[in-house]
Protein backbone atom coordinates (compact mmCIF):
# COMPACT_ATOMS: atom_id res chain seq x y z
CA UNK A 1 0.00 0.00 0.00
CA UNK A 2 1.62 2.82 -0.92
CA UNK A 3 0.95 5.42 1.45
CA UNK A 4 0.22 9.41 1.24
CA UNK A 5 -1.60 10.20 4.16
CA UNK A 6 -3.21 9.60 7.57
CA UNK A 7 -7.20 9.84 7.91
CA UNK A 8 -9.44 9.84 11.16
CA UNK A 9 -11.74 7.41 11.46
CA UNK A 10 -14.05 7.66 14.39
CA UNK A 11 -16.18 4.06 15.01
CA UNK A 12 -18.68 3.41 16.90
CA UNK A 13 -18.26 0.43 19.40
CA UNK A 14 -20.31 -1.23 21.33
CA UNK A 15 -19.78 -5.11 22.50
CA UNK A 16 -23.06 -5.99 24.59
CA UNK A 17 -21.55 -8.21 27.15
CA UNK A 18 -18.92 -5.37 28.67
CA UNK A 19 -20.42 -1.93 27.54
CA UNK A 20 -23.77 -0.70 29.06
CA UNK A 21 -23.99 1.70 25.63
CA UNK A 22 -22.34 2.81 22.28
CA UNK A 23 -19.17 4.89 22.36
CA UNK A 24 -17.04 6.25 20.00
CA UNK A 25 -13.26 5.58 19.17
CA UNK A 26 -11.10 7.26 17.14
CA UNK A 27 -8.12 5.72 14.96
CA UNK A 28 -5.19 7.17 12.19
CA UNK A 29 -5.07 5.42 9.32
CA UNK A 30 -2.81 5.77 6.80
CA UNK A 31 -4.34 5.70 3.06
CA UNK A 32 -3.71 5.61 -0.25
CA UNK A 33 -5.57 6.96 -3.17
CA UNK A 34 -7.50 3.08 -3.88
CA UNK A 35 -8.01 2.37 -0.33
CA UNK A 36 -11.12 2.13 0.83
CA UNK A 37 -13.34 2.48 3.41
CA UNK A 38 -13.54 -1.25 4.21
CA UNK A 39 -9.70 -1.58 4.10
CA UNK A 40 -9.55 1.44 6.62
CA UNK A 41 -11.58 -0.96 9.08
CA UNK A 42 -9.55 -4.09 8.12
CA UNK A 43 -6.24 -1.74 9.00
CA UNK A 44 -7.41 -0.90 12.21
CA UNK A 45 -8.72 -4.51 13.26
CA UNK A 46 -5.32 -5.89 11.66
CA UNK A 47 -3.05 -3.10 13.39
CA UNK A 48 -4.45 -1.34 15.76
CA UNK A 49 -7.33 -3.09 17.31
CA UNK A 50 -8.37 -6.40 17.33
CA UNK A 51 -11.60 -6.75 19.09
CA UNK A 52 -13.32 -4.26 16.24
CA UNK A 53 -16.23 -6.03 14.85
CA UNK A 54 -17.39 -5.89 11.18
CA UNK A 55 -19.01 -8.00 8.40
CA UNK A 56 -17.48 -8.25 4.96
CA UNK A 57 -16.95 -10.90 2.26
CA UNK A 58 -16.62 -9.85 -1.20
CA UNK A 59 -14.87 -6.54 -1.73
CA UNK A 60 -16.67 -5.59 -4.88
CA UNK A 61 -20.27 -4.89 -3.64
CA UNK A 62 -22.23 -7.79 -4.57
CA UNK A 63 -22.26 -9.81 -1.32
CA UNK A 64 -24.01 -6.78 0.35
CA UNK A 65 -22.56 -7.50 4.15
CA UNK A 66 -20.42 -4.19 4.43
CA UNK A 67 -23.37 -1.87 4.62
CA UNK A 68 -22.98 0.85 7.36
CA UNK A 69 -23.37 4.28 8.10
CA UNK A 70 -20.44 6.60 6.86
CA UNK A 71 -20.50 10.38 8.44
CA UNK A 72 -24.67 9.62 8.80
CA UNK A 73 -25.23 8.12 5.38
CA UNK A 74 -25.92 4.69 4.69
CA UNK A 75 -22.97 3.07 2.17
CA UNK A 76 -21.34 -0.22 1.07
CA UNK A 77 -17.66 0.68 2.82
CA UNK A 78 -16.13 -2.00 0.29
CA UNK A 79 -17.12 1.13 -2.69
CA UNK A 80 -16.27 4.17 -0.86
CA UNK A 81 -12.93 5.65 -0.60
CA UNK A 82 -11.25 7.31 2.05
CA UNK A 83 -9.65 10.35 0.06
CA UNK A 84 -13.40 10.83 -0.75
CA UNK A 85 -13.65 11.86 3.05
CA UNK A 86 -9.90 13.50 3.22
CA UNK A 87 -9.07 16.24 4.69
CA UNK A 88 -12.15 15.72 6.60
CA UNK A 89 -12.50 13.08 9.28
CA UNK A 90 -14.94 9.67 8.41
CA UNK A 91 -17.55 8.63 11.41
CA UNK A 92 -18.42 5.16 11.01
CA UNK A 93 -22.02 3.70 12.46
CA UNK A 94 -23.41 0.42 12.28
CA UNK A 95 -27.14 0.69 9.95
CA UNK A 96 -29.37 2.85 11.18
CA UNK A 97 -32.51 1.48 12.57
CA UNK A 98 -31.24 -1.94 13.01
CA UNK A 99 -30.87 -3.02 16.15
CA UNK A 100 -26.57 -3.55 17.10
CA UNK A 101 -25.22 -7.20 17.63
CA UNK A 102 -21.73 -6.30 18.29
CA UNK A 103 -19.58 -3.03 17.14
CA UNK A 104 -20.80 -2.38 13.65
CA UNK A 105 -22.78 -5.82 12.50
CA UNK A 106 -26.31 -5.15 12.88
CA UNK A 107 -29.07 -7.90 13.93
CA UNK A 108 -30.39 -8.87 10.08
CA UNK A 109 -33.40 -11.42 12.00
CA UNK A 110 -36.15 -8.67 11.01
CA UNK A 111 -35.16 -8.30 8.01
CA UNK A 112 -34.47 -12.14 6.84
CA UNK A 113 -38.07 -13.29 8.13
CA UNK A 114 -39.59 -10.02 6.16
CA UNK A 115 -38.10 -11.36 3.35
CA UNK A 116 -38.95 -15.14 3.70
CA UNK A 117 -42.82 -14.06 4.34
CA UNK A 118 -43.43 -12.62 0.59
CA UNK A 119 -42.00 -16.10 -0.59
CA UNK A 120 -38.87 -14.52 -2.97
CA UNK A 121 -38.58 -17.05 -5.54
CA UNK A 122 -40.74 -18.11 -8.09
CA UNK A 123 -43.87 -19.96 -8.30
CA UNK A 124 -44.78 -21.88 -11.69
CA UNK A 125 -48.29 -22.48 -12.43
CA UNK A 126 -47.12 -26.61 -12.82
CA UNK A 127 -43.58 -27.38 -11.68
CA UNK A 128 -41.53 -29.00 -14.42
CA UNK A 129 -38.93 -31.53 -14.80
CA UNK A 130 -35.60 -30.29 -16.22
CA UNK A 131 -35.37 -32.35 -19.10
CA UNK A 132 -38.77 -30.62 -19.65
CA UNK A 133 -36.59 -27.18 -20.42
CA UNK A 134 -36.85 -23.96 -18.83
CA UNK A 135 -39.68 -21.47 -18.87
CA UNK A 136 -39.22 -19.43 -21.70
CA UNK A 137 -39.65 -15.39 -21.82
CA UNK A 138 -39.64 -12.36 -23.94
CA UNK A 139 -36.68 -9.61 -23.56
CA UNK A 140 -39.81 -7.35 -22.79
CA UNK A 141 -41.25 -9.72 -19.94
CA UNK A 142 -37.87 -10.19 -18.77
CA UNK A 143 -37.61 -5.82 -18.65
CA UNK A 144 -40.69 -5.77 -16.20
CA UNK A 145 -38.85 -6.89 -13.58
CA UNK A 146 -34.84 -6.58 -14.14
CA UNK A 147 -33.91 -3.87 -12.17
CA UNK A 148 -35.66 -5.41 -8.94
CA UNK A 149 -34.11 -8.51 -9.04
CA UNK A 150 -30.44 -6.74 -8.75
CA UNK A 151 -31.39 -6.40 -4.68
CA UNK A 152 -28.23 -8.00 -2.57
CA UNK A 153 -30.06 -7.41 0.52
CA UNK A 154 -27.88 -5.16 1.84
CA UNK A 155 -29.79 -3.30 3.80
CA UNK A 156 -29.17 0.28 3.41
CA UNK A 157 -32.51 1.14 2.09
CA UNK A 158 -33.63 -0.25 5.51
CA UNK A 159 -31.40 2.43 7.26
CA UNK A 160 -32.37 5.12 4.45
CA UNK A 161 -36.33 4.76 5.24
CA UNK A 162 -37.49 7.05 7.71
CA UNK A 163 -40.92 4.87 7.69
CA UNK A 164 -39.03 1.71 9.02
CA UNK A 165 -37.22 4.16 11.04
CA UNK A 166 -40.40 5.16 12.88
CA UNK A 167 -41.90 1.96 12.67
CA UNK A 168 -40.06 -1.53 11.81
CA UNK A 169 -43.06 -2.98 11.43
CA UNK A 170 -43.36 -1.52 8.03
CA UNK A 171 -42.00 -4.46 5.59
CA UNK A 172 -39.59 -2.09 4.39
CA UNK A 173 -38.00 -0.81 0.90
CA UNK A 174 -35.79 -4.28 -0.14
CA UNK A 175 -38.75 -6.57 0.86
CA UNK A 176 -41.37 -4.94 -1.35
CA UNK A 177 -38.95 -4.34 -4.02
CA UNK A 178 -38.54 -7.84 -4.58
CA UNK A 179 -42.28 -9.02 -3.91
CA UNK A 180 -42.75 -6.62 -6.76
CA UNK A 181 -40.05 -8.50 -8.69
CA UNK A 182 -41.55 -11.85 -8.42
CA UNK A 183 -45.23 -10.74 -8.70
CA UNK A 184 -44.29 -9.09 -12.15
CA UNK A 185 -42.41 -11.91 -13.54
CA UNK A 186 -44.61 -13.88 -16.49
CA UNK A 187 -43.26 -17.11 -14.88
CA UNK A 188 -44.92 -16.72 -11.26
CA UNK A 189 -48.41 -17.28 -10.45
CA UNK A 190 -47.91 -15.99 -6.46
CA UNK A 191 -49.35 -12.87 -6.82
CA UNK A 192 -52.73 -13.99 -4.94
CA UNK A 193 -50.90 -15.26 -2.49
CA UNK A 194 -48.85 -12.13 -1.80
CA UNK A 195 -51.52 -9.54 -2.46
CA UNK A 196 -52.48 -9.69 0.75
CA UNK A 197 -49.00 -8.56 2.44
CA UNK A 198 -49.24 -5.81 0.11
CA UNK A 199 -52.78 -4.87 0.93
CA UNK A 200 -51.68 -4.06 4.81
CA UNK A 201 -50.88 -1.22 6.72
CA UNK A 202 -47.66 -3.00 7.27
CA UNK A 203 -47.39 -3.32 2.87
CA UNK A 204 -47.11 -0.43 0.79
CA UNK A 205 -49.43 1.46 2.87
CA UNK A 206 -46.90 2.41 5.68
CA UNK A 207 -44.61 4.37 3.07
CA UNK A 208 -45.36 7.99 1.98
CA UNK A 209 -42.76 8.61 -1.14
CA UNK A 210 -40.16 9.75 0.74
CA UNK A 211 -37.53 8.37 -1.85
CA UNK A 212 -34.38 7.86 0.13
CA UNK A 213 -34.54 4.46 -0.80
CA UNK A 214 -34.04 4.66 -4.31
CA UNK A 215 -31.22 7.12 -3.77
CA UNK A 216 -28.85 4.86 -1.46
CA UNK A 217 -28.96 1.99 -3.99
CA UNK A 218 -25.74 0.60 -4.73
CA UNK A 219 -27.21 -1.57 -7.05
CA UNK A 220 -29.76 0.98 -9.09
CA UNK A 221 -32.63 -0.17 -7.61
CA UNK A 222 -35.56 1.73 -7.15
CA UNK A 223 -37.59 0.43 -4.38
CA UNK A 224 -39.49 3.75 -4.07
CA UNK A 225 -41.18 3.35 -7.37
CA UNK A 226 -41.77 -0.92 -6.61
CA UNK A 227 -44.04 0.30 -3.40
CA UNK A 228 -46.01 2.99 -5.30
CA UNK A 229 -46.31 0.58 -8.29
CA UNK A 230 -48.03 -1.41 -5.66
CA UNK A 231 -50.08 1.63 -4.57
CA UNK A 232 -51.49 1.42 -7.46
CA UNK A 233 -51.92 -2.51 -7.86
CA UNK A 234 -53.85 -2.17 -4.25
CA UNK A 235 -55.92 0.52 -5.15
CA UNK A 236 -57.21 -1.17 -8.15
CA UNK A 237 -57.30 -4.54 -6.27
CA UNK A 238 -59.27 -2.71 -3.11
CA UNK A 239 -62.08 -1.34 -5.45
CA UNK A 240 -62.04 -3.92 -7.82
CA UNK A 241 -62.07 -7.11 -5.74
CA UNK A 242 -65.83 -7.16 -5.65
CA UNK A 243 -66.39 -7.29 -9.74
CA UNK A 244 -63.96 -9.84 -10.71
CA UNK A 245 -62.86 -13.02 -9.90
CA UNK A 246 -59.84 -12.82 -8.25
CA UNK A 247 -57.30 -12.47 -10.68
CA UNK A 248 -58.98 -12.14 -13.50
CA UNK A 249 -58.07 -8.18 -13.24
CA UNK A 250 -54.71 -9.43 -14.31
CA UNK B 1 -53.41 -13.28 6.80
CA UNK B 2 -52.66 -9.27 7.47
CA UNK B 3 -55.28 -7.30 7.95
CA UNK B 4 -55.99 -5.18 4.33
CA UNK B 5 -55.68 -1.27 4.73
CA UNK B 6 -58.81 1.12 3.96
CA UNK B 7 -55.51 3.47 3.34
CA UNK B 8 -56.43 2.74 -0.71
CA UNK B 9 -59.48 4.93 0.09
CA UNK B 10 -57.38 8.35 1.15
CA UNK B 11 -54.89 7.42 -1.35
CA UNK B 12 -57.21 7.95 -4.02
CA UNK B 13 -58.82 10.62 -2.82
CA UNK B 14 -55.13 12.28 -1.85
CA UNK B 15 -53.78 10.98 -5.85
CA UNK B 16 -57.32 13.10 -7.54
CA UNK B 17 -56.43 15.90 -5.13
CA UNK B 18 -53.18 15.91 -6.40
CA UNK B 19 -54.13 15.90 -9.54
CA UNK B 20 -56.58 18.73 -9.10
CA UNK B 21 -53.69 20.45 -7.37
CA UNK B 22 -50.92 20.63 -10.02
CA UNK B 23 -53.36 21.29 -13.23
CA UNK B 24 -56.17 22.92 -11.94
CA UNK B 25 -55.26 25.44 -8.57
CA UNK B 26 -52.17 26.92 -10.31
CA UNK B 27 -54.61 28.24 -13.77
CA UNK B 28 -57.21 29.47 -10.53
CA UNK B 29 -54.83 31.76 -9.19
CA UNK B 30 -53.56 33.03 -12.67
CA UNK B 31 -57.64 33.48 -13.22
CA UNK B 32 -58.51 34.88 -9.97
CA UNK B 33 -55.70 36.08 -8.41
CA UNK B 34 -53.96 38.12 -11.32
CA UNK B 35 -56.15 38.62 -14.33
CA UNK B 36 -59.07 39.31 -13.12
CA UNK B 37 -58.33 41.73 -10.33
CA UNK B 38 -56.25 43.43 -13.15
CA UNK B 39 -59.30 43.51 -15.34
CA UNK B 40 -58.77 41.22 -17.88
CA UNK B 41 -59.76 39.98 -19.96
CA UNK B 42 -62.33 42.50 -19.21
CA UNK B 43 -63.20 44.22 -15.89
CA UNK B 44 -66.19 43.09 -13.96
CA UNK B 45 -65.34 39.62 -15.79
CA UNK B 46 -65.55 37.75 -11.81
CA UNK B 47 -68.50 39.81 -10.57
CA UNK B 48 -70.94 38.56 -7.66
CA UNK B 49 -73.67 38.18 -10.28
CA UNK B 50 -71.79 36.17 -12.97
CA UNK B 51 -69.86 34.01 -10.25
CA UNK B 52 -73.27 33.18 -8.59
CA UNK B 53 -74.66 31.92 -11.76
CA UNK B 54 -71.62 29.93 -12.68
CA UNK B 55 -72.01 28.18 -9.27
CA UNK B 56 -75.85 27.80 -9.51
CA UNK B 57 -75.18 26.01 -13.26
CA UNK B 58 -74.65 22.25 -12.80
CA UNK B 59 -71.39 21.84 -14.36
CA UNK B 60 -70.20 25.19 -12.72
CA UNK B 61 -71.40 23.69 -9.47
CA UNK B 62 -69.68 20.12 -10.39
CA UNK B 63 -66.25 22.14 -11.08
CA UNK B 64 -66.54 23.84 -7.98
CA UNK B 65 -67.43 20.78 -6.20
CA UNK B 66 -64.37 18.77 -7.10
CA UNK B 67 -61.99 21.66 -6.96
CA UNK B 68 -62.59 22.39 -3.58
CA UNK B 69 -63.71 18.76 -2.07
CA UNK B 70 -60.43 17.05 -3.70
CA UNK B 71 -58.15 19.62 -2.66
CA UNK B 72 -59.13 19.73 0.97
CA UNK B 73 -58.96 15.90 0.93
CA UNK B 74 -55.02 16.30 -1.06
CA UNK B 75 -54.13 18.61 2.13
CA UNK B 76 -55.18 16.77 4.94
CA UNK B 77 -53.74 13.45 3.92
CA UNK B 78 -50.03 14.99 3.27
CA UNK B 79 -50.19 17.20 6.53
CA UNK B 80 -52.14 13.72 8.25
CA UNK B 81 -48.71 11.93 6.92
CA UNK B 82 -46.14 14.68 7.62
CA UNK B 83 -47.43 14.98 11.32
CA UNK B 84 -46.04 11.30 11.85
CA UNK B 85 -42.90 11.73 9.71
CA UNK B 86 -42.51 14.88 12.06
CA UNK B 87 -42.66 13.05 15.15
CA UNK B 88 -46.43 13.17 16.00
CA UNK B 89 -47.24 9.15 17.19
CA UNK B 90 -49.15 9.90 20.07
CA UNK B 91 -53.03 10.47 19.12
CA UNK B 92 -52.49 10.12 16.21
CA UNK B 93 -55.71 8.35 15.52
CA UNK B 94 -57.07 11.80 16.88
CA UNK B 95 -55.25 13.97 14.88
CA UNK B 96 -56.56 11.37 11.87
CA UNK B 97 -60.12 11.78 12.97
CA UNK B 98 -59.28 15.34 12.40
CA UNK B 99 -57.74 16.14 8.87
CA UNK B 100 -59.95 13.61 7.98
CA UNK B 101 -63.60 15.20 9.49
CA UNK B 102 -62.38 18.34 8.23
CA UNK B 103 -61.68 17.48 4.55
CA UNK B 104 -65.35 15.20 5.49
CA UNK B 105 -66.77 18.06 6.47
CA UNK B 106 -65.61 20.30 4.10
CA UNK B 107 -66.58 18.28 0.90
CA UNK B 108 -70.30 17.73 3.09
CA UNK B 109 -70.39 21.84 3.08
CA UNK B 110 -69.60 22.55 0.03
CA UNK B 111 -72.17 19.86 -1.43
CA UNK B 112 -74.80 21.76 0.63
CA UNK B 113 -74.01 25.16 -0.45
CA UNK B 114 -73.85 24.31 -4.19
CA UNK B 115 -77.06 21.91 -3.84
CA UNK B 116 -79.11 24.83 -2.37
CA UNK B 117 -77.69 27.38 -4.76
CA UNK B 118 -78.74 25.36 -7.96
Amino acid sequence: MATHDEIEIEVLRYHPETDSEPSYRTYRVPFAHETSVLQGLQYIKDRLDGSLTFRWSCRMAICGSCGMMINGVPNLTCSAFLREYHPGKLRIEPLAHLPIERDLAVDQTDFLEKLASIQPYIIPAESKAVDEGPFTQTPAQRERFYQYSECINCLLCYAACPQYGLDSGFLGPAALALLHRYNSDSRDVGKADRMPIVNAQEGVWACTLVGYCSEVCPKGVDPASAVNRNKVISTLDYFFRFMAPRGASE
Amino acid sequence: MPKRSNEPVFWALFGAGGVVAAFVLPALIVVTGLAAPLGLPSPGVLSYERVSAFAASLPGAAFLFVVISLSLWHGFHRIYHSLHELGVHRGLSVVRVLCYGTALAGTALTAYLLVTAI
